[in-house]
């Protein structure tokens, strides 16, 4: 018992919390964009792979650190685009759509790692973002900027959709892309803004990894991140404030685990640890199923006077 | 500009979808292949001769197609009733686990069975192992409603986990030297060689009458029928009196069953125990294979062994002109894209 309270009342605990949930409350971020627009995006497994590479990449390159950020928006962006066309313009299976982007961008990846450094074994490093020492705030000064720019972008995206008639619009073809039809809105137009924009949160949340997280690109690096911001939206009930609150709640125990198995006694073995987060993702799912309330058209492709 | 339903189809159109495909995702990875500069000509041959060039060029094609059919077939099965099982990866070493708990550990409990007594044994372990594997995630789908793309996705990184776990512990192989390796299975219980030195395996037999058992269920049988009815519109399908959730589970005992075969007939037939990179994404592979054979248990050998085609072709020609295997997984997932496009256009049409 004095193990778990000698954890948390560290500060460098809370400080690992926030630094776990920074990934994926951007990545939350995006596929909840995506899906209040209507649009399922299993991409995002390999979109953060392919924002994870691409902003590595350019600041290994001699770019800056920000400029890394905006290429790894942007590869995120294309990649929505990508998605966006196939779903939205060619109404295909969101989930045969964002399976393949996943691979697609993942393979894209991985080989162009191996193109640019064909021999090495050692993966290169660049000079990550440094912690935020002036901002005077415990736990918060020791993150990096992109822990805040993640932050701020909760109230921003959960008023903007809320109180602005873009929002309003994306939830309009989330819920009834025919009413919105109606109401002179551009379904496909908005639904293709959605998808782009969430995607390039989904790369910006890759970037994390390599350029504050990580110093390096690294085979397997995402892991299923991807896959377990699919599930926090379910559990955030598509809500900004609430997909903060779940990412939050899923790092805290994600970073105890993983104290837990440095402090441990090695009564089980480490693998177990390793578990719990994708255990409690599922556990998340369940819990949650019966009060979500679904986007009412998430799935459903819209074609224009078809119904 | 939109989209408009054809009158009718054309036959031609149909055949020439799949040509147009694989030609746009040859000249896409063919950028590629200039980027790494090496020659597109020279190092698309050398694919092609390293697939299906020779006697053991093509032996070493259909080995690795038998577990690609395997977990193909798994995802075909479930897509056709829109239970998006992406976990086939999981199970498929959730069957391997089984075959070799049942067929290599038995051996210090004293009890001496026949391999034709414990060879049906391991299969059917493995087929429950994987079943039961996606059992789980199946009766979440039809009791909770939840969404069985991320359960069955997650479940795969615990199976990982759990594999690297019983290595590390009760299965793992005292004589490895460290290595990360399960016990072995026991000699008598290995496939036999179909082609003498090399390793292709009877296990290919095996999938193929799977193949064709599983095309004769979905398309001959009342049980295939309700597959598809629930597939085509489950509310429909209650209505009219299938009932939808014992079809549903039907489709997970089965979908698992064939990914755990998979896992354990690769065990028998080539590696005779567990490793943790035994399968480098079959599972996966198995649902562009799917997807690539318009869902058809028939088509998903044709579809597999132009997978394990490229993945075997590769590795040659990675090691003879120095471009990155991973070309193979860029073709693979392009070509899935490719040929998702070109059937929708052989079904619509653009009009201004």
């Amino acid at each position: 018992m004095s193990a778990w309270l000698d954890i948390l009342a560290g500060t460098p605990f809370w400080v690992a919390t926030l630094r776990v949930a920074t990934p994926l409350i951007l990545g939350t971020l995006g596929v909840l964009l995506c899906e209040r627009a209507g649009v399922l995006n299993l991409g995002i497994e390999g979109i953060m792979v392919a924002g994870a590479f691409s902003g590595w990449l350019t600041v290994y390159a001699g770019h800056g650190l920000w400029t890394g950020v905006l290429v790894a928006a942007l590869t995120g962006a294309v990649f929505g685009l990508l998605h966006a066309w196939l779903t939205v313009g060619l109404a295909l299976s969101q989930h045969v759509s964002g399976l393949g982007i996943t691979m697609l961008a993942t393979a894209l990846s991985y080989y162009g790692y191996r193109v640019a450094f064909p021999k090495v074994s050692t993966p290169p490093t660049i000079e990550p973002f440094a912690p935020m020492d002036w901002l005077g705030i415990p736990v918060l000064d020791e993150q990096t900027p992109l822990t805040l720019l993640a932050l701020l972008l909760v109230p921003l995206i959960a008023w903007g959709l809320q109180r602005t008639p873009l929002g309003l619009a994306v939830r309009m073809v989330g819920e009834n892309p025919q009413a919105a039809e109606g109401q002179g809105i551009r379904v496909m137009a908005v639904r293709t803004g959605a998808i782009v924009a969430g995607s390039a949160l989904m790369g910006v949340a890759g970037s994390f990894l390599t350029l504050s997280a990580f110093n390096a690109f690294y085979f397997n690096m995402v892991n299923g991140r991807g896959w377990i911001c699919i599930a926090l939206v379910v559990f955030a009930s598509w809500r900004p404030g609430k997909a903060l609150l779940g990412a939050l709640l899923f790092a805290f125990f994600d970073a105890l685990q993983l104290r837990l198995q440095q402090a441990g006694d090695a009564v089980l073995p480490y693998q177990l640890y390793l578990m719990l987060p994708y255990l409690l993702s599922i556990l998340a799912l369940v819990v949650m199923a019966r009060r979500a309330t679904y986007p009412q058209a998430l799935m459903k492709p819209y074609r224009k006077g078809e119904r | 500009m939109r989209l408009e339903k054809r009158p009718q189809v054309s036959h031609a159109a149909l055949l020439l979808a799949p040509v147009a495909a694989v030609l746009f995702t040859l000249a896409v990875s063919g950028l590629l292949v200039l980027w790494a500069g090496a020659p597109v000509g020279r190092t698309y041959v050398l694919l092609a001769q390293g697939a299906f060039g020779s006697v053991f060029a093509l032996t070493e094609t259909l080995t690795r197609a038998v577990p690609l059919i395997l977990t193909g077939l798994a995802a075909a099965v479930a897509f056709r009733a829109h239970l998006y099982n992406i976990g086939a990866e999981g199970q498929l070493y959730a069957g391997a686990l089984a075959a070799v708990a049942v067929g290599g550990l038995h051996g210090g409990t004293g009890m001496e069975w026949s391999p034709y007594v414990l060879f049906p044994l391991i299969m059917l372990a493995a087929a429950l192992a994987g079943a039961l594997w996606l059992l789980g995630p199946a009766l979440m789908k039809a009791r909770l409603g939840v969404d069985e793309v991320v359960t069955t996705l997650l479940l795969n990184f615990v199976m990982l986990l759990l594999v690297s776990a019983l290595l590390d512990g009760p299965m793992k192989d005292p004589t490895a030297m460290g290595w990360p390796q399960s016990v072995a299975l026991q000699g008598d219980l290995e496939l036999a060689k179909l082609v003498p030195q090399t390793r292709l395996h009877t296990g290919l037999l095996w999938a193929l009458a799977l193949a064709v058992l599983v095309w004769g269920l979905m398309a001959r049988t009342v049980a295939g029928f309700r597959i598809r009815a629930v597939g085509a519109n489950a509310r429909a399908a209650a209505f009219a009196g299938v009932p939808v959730t014992r079809t549903v589970v039907l489709v997970a005992l089965l979908s698992g069953g064939l990914a755990g075969l998979a896992g354990a007939i690769e065990v028998a037939g080539r590696t005779s125990y567990v490793t943790l990179d035994m399968s480098p994404g079959y599972g996966y592979s198995g649902i562009v294979i799917a997807m690539l054979a318009g869902l058809n248990p028939l088509g998903v050998v044709a579809a597999a062994i132009f997978v394990a085609g490229v993945l075997v072709g590769a590795d040659s020609m990675s090691r003879a002109v120095g471009v990155p295997t991973y070309l193979a997984d860029v073709i693979v997932a392009t070509s899935l894209l490719a040929v998702l496009v070109a059937a929708l256009f052989t079904q619509y049409r653009v009009r201004r």
